[in-house]
């Protein structure tokens, strides 16, 4: 590439130019930020910045976070994996307004996905908690009565508790909704395209060899998406405890309750405290480059397989 | 194990892709299913091994007098071999080849040793020693074909299908690896069915060639019959090679370019005879092709040995008698 008599390359002076612009952009918009975040979170020491990722809310944001991710990824690859089948596998009708429909959570403004909850859940909303707690009354006397049970009731008292005053709308199952329904589309996206790309050959050469769709699954359509997966895995986790508009909305910013991480930073940042906030952004930082640097590990390792595909 | 297709139909949305179709494969033949794209012929060697659904109605498959309609495809005995081998690119040749032992049920499966055996027995078969450990993309054309064969054979299926077995290869593997399939089938004798849209391949390697068109057969015969005695005019023309000329009473008449002879002008007989002008001559190789010009404005090709073209000394230009007896159709 570094090569000057390349035929299409340019001459020397207009090369140099294009390159300084490039690499001038480069470090202006992409690692100046990335810089200025770590530069301002321990620009008043170590402690400083410990301490404020150790603080009660920093924690429970942190907590709040995980578990989101800890519910959206888990049901959207699963999703995501069954989607892909569906479209790339079968042919029916309405199939083509299905792929819309996956993409939709990445067409809409996250704030219309936040607020879609409120008015659904909200209490002038549809379900209000009034009517979902009448609803759910039933359920709330079974999980009571589980939660008394002497081996294993502890499992079932937050959902006991919960079912008796079932609130989404500024609490934590609300974001978790926002949250699986902003990252809906991103493990199906990245199957998709792969799966339609192979082909279901290998799969009908296993029916043919007396293979039933579980081991089907397992040993032949799996193996085949691994990488592409895990890619669609890391995007989805990455957005889940990234996310901010459609979580803001329905989250009402109850410090330590149902700020996630990013809703903290911004509580932070607007009661002027710089370097709690920059301290807390470091994570997110941290998560983006941890991402980037095992997304380009997996572009190379699928790169590899992709290359002895034929 | 005979193969036989009663009143098969096949409906994709409003296009018929099978109508009707009846055929008769007999134990341990090597039949082809030839015709051009979209003429049925891989719609129907889906449906015999299960992975296509014929539409509802009389329709019968029967492998030895046995309706395998409703049994699924995984039961139905049937090696298949797909066009670009579908081999699992994630496993090695062995575990490919295994495969189809390894997902049979526990009480049914052999021991990993026997599978280990059966593996490698296969592999001697298609003369593929030693590329066990082998991952699909380390291997040619040939061998991965190969390897889709060992694989459908290694769940011992009552018959072998093929889709368009040489199609993805180059043409001199091509022609070696149809020479070995005619020579393995022979040493094994399964019942065979394959599709293909190469009149040569199906010709050469087929001993009942069954020829395809919109959706129907046209004609079922050894090759030989095929090309002597094609039973329409699209028989005659998909086998190649075929002058389709109009008489000066208007018939239309097929005649294929060997079965034309060329004589000196001087001998022109006005009974069987016409004049023609060589417009072009290729005589790269042991048969020369003359390209003519009859005196009514119509082309024919010509056939004919090279010690025939040296012994006449013609060459562009000249004019000749060509002399035929074309069959009417």
């Amino acid at each position: 590439m570094s090569d000057p008599r390349e035929v299409t390359t340019e001459s020397r002076p207009v090369r140099i130019a294009l390159i300084t612009a490039a690499v001038a952009v480069l470090l202006l918009f992409l690692l100046l930020p990335l810089f200025a975040v770590f530069a301002e979170a321990l620009r008043r020491g170590w402690e400083v910045f410990m301490a404020s990722l150790t603080e009660e809310a920093a924690l429970s944001a942190i907590k709040l976070t995980l578990l989101a991710a800890a519910v959206s990824v888990p049901l959207n690859t699963l999703f995501g994996l069954s989607a892909a089948w569906l479209v790339t596998r079968f042919r029916f009708k309405g199939r083509a307004l299905l792929i819309s429909l996956i993409d939709l959570p990445f067409a809409v403004s996250p704030v219309i996905a936040g607020l879609v909850w409120v008015m659904i859940f909200g209490s002038k909303g549809w379900l209000p908690p009034a009517t979902l707690e009448h609803l759910l009354a039933p359920f709330a006397t079974v999980a009571s009565a589980a939660a008394e049970s002497e081996n294993f009731g502890g499992l079932f008292e937050g959902l006991a508790a919960w079912l008796k005053d079932p609130k989404f709308i500024f609490s934590t199952p609300g974001i978790i909704i926002a949250t699986v329904f902003i990252t809906f589309p991103f493990v199906a996206r990245e199957l998709i395209p792969l799966m339609e790309a192979q082909g279901a050959d290998q799969e009908e050469a296993a029916v043919t060899l007396g293979a039933g769709g579980w081991r089907i699954f397992w040993r032949v359509t799996l193996p085949n998406i691994k990488w592409g997966l895990l890619y669609g895995v890391l995007l989805c986790n990455a957005r889940a405890m990234g996310e901010f508009g459609a979580v803001s909305v329905v989250s009402g910013h109850i410090r330590g309750k149902t700020n996630t991480l990013p809703l903290h930073i911004e509580v932070l940042y607007n009661e002027y405290q710089f370097s709690a906030a920059f301290a807390c952004a470091t994570l997110l930082a941290l998560l983006a480059l941890v991402t980037l640097g095992l997304k380009s590990v997996l572009e190379r390792i699928s790169g590899h397989a992709a290359a002895g595909k034929h | 194990m005979s193969i036989s297709i009663h009143s098969i139909s096949k409906t994709f949305g409003t296009y018929k892709a099978l109508d009707d179709v009846s055929l008769e494969v007999p134990n341990g033949s090597l039949t082809a299913l030839l015709g051009p794209s979209g003429s049925g012929k891989t719609t129907l060697l889906r449906i015999v091994a299960g992975l296509e659904f014929a539409d509802d109605g009389p329709g019968k498959i029967l492998f030895h007098g046995e309706n395998v309609v409703s049994v699924p495809a995984g039961k139905r005995g049937v090696g298949f071999v797909f066009q670009h081998y579908a081999l699992f690119r994630h496993m090695s040749v062995a575990d490919n080849i295994a495969f189809g032992l390894t997902v049979l049920p526990r009480s049914k499966r052999p021991p990993k040793n026997e599978i280990r055996d059966r593996v490698h027995e296969l592999l001697g078969l298609v003369k593929l020693d030693g590329l066990d450990k082998r991952r699909p993309h380390e291997l040619s054309g040939g061998q991965r074909q190969r390897v889709a064969l060992a694989r459908a054979l290694a769940i011992r299926p009552k018959v072998l299908l093929l889709d368009e077995p040489f199609g993805a290869l180059d043409a001199k593997v091509r022609k070696d690896l149809r020479r070995w399939l005619r020579a393995f089938h022979d040493e094994i004798g399964l019942t065979t069915l394959f599709v293909t849209h190469d009149q040569e391949e199906a010709l050469e390697l087929a001993d009942q060639v069954v020829v395809m068109r919109n959706s129907r057969i046209e004609q079922v015969g050894s090759p030989q019959e095929i090309y002597d005695r094609p039973r329409s005019p699209f028989v005659y023309e998909f086998l190649g090679n075929v002058n389709k000329l109009t008489s000066p009473d208007g018939a239309k008449r097929y005649v294929r370019p060997h079965e034309i002879e060329v004589v000196f002008a001087a001998e022109y007989d006005p009974v069987t005879d016409r004049i023609a002008r060589i417009q072009h001559l290729f005589s790269a190789g042991p048969v020369a092709t003359l390209s003519v010009r009859l005196d009514d404005g119509q082309f024919a090709d010509v056939e004919l040995s090279r010690k025939q073209l040296d012994d006449l000394g013609l060459s562009v230009g000249d004019e000749v008698a060509i002399r035929s007896r074309p069959e009417e159709v």
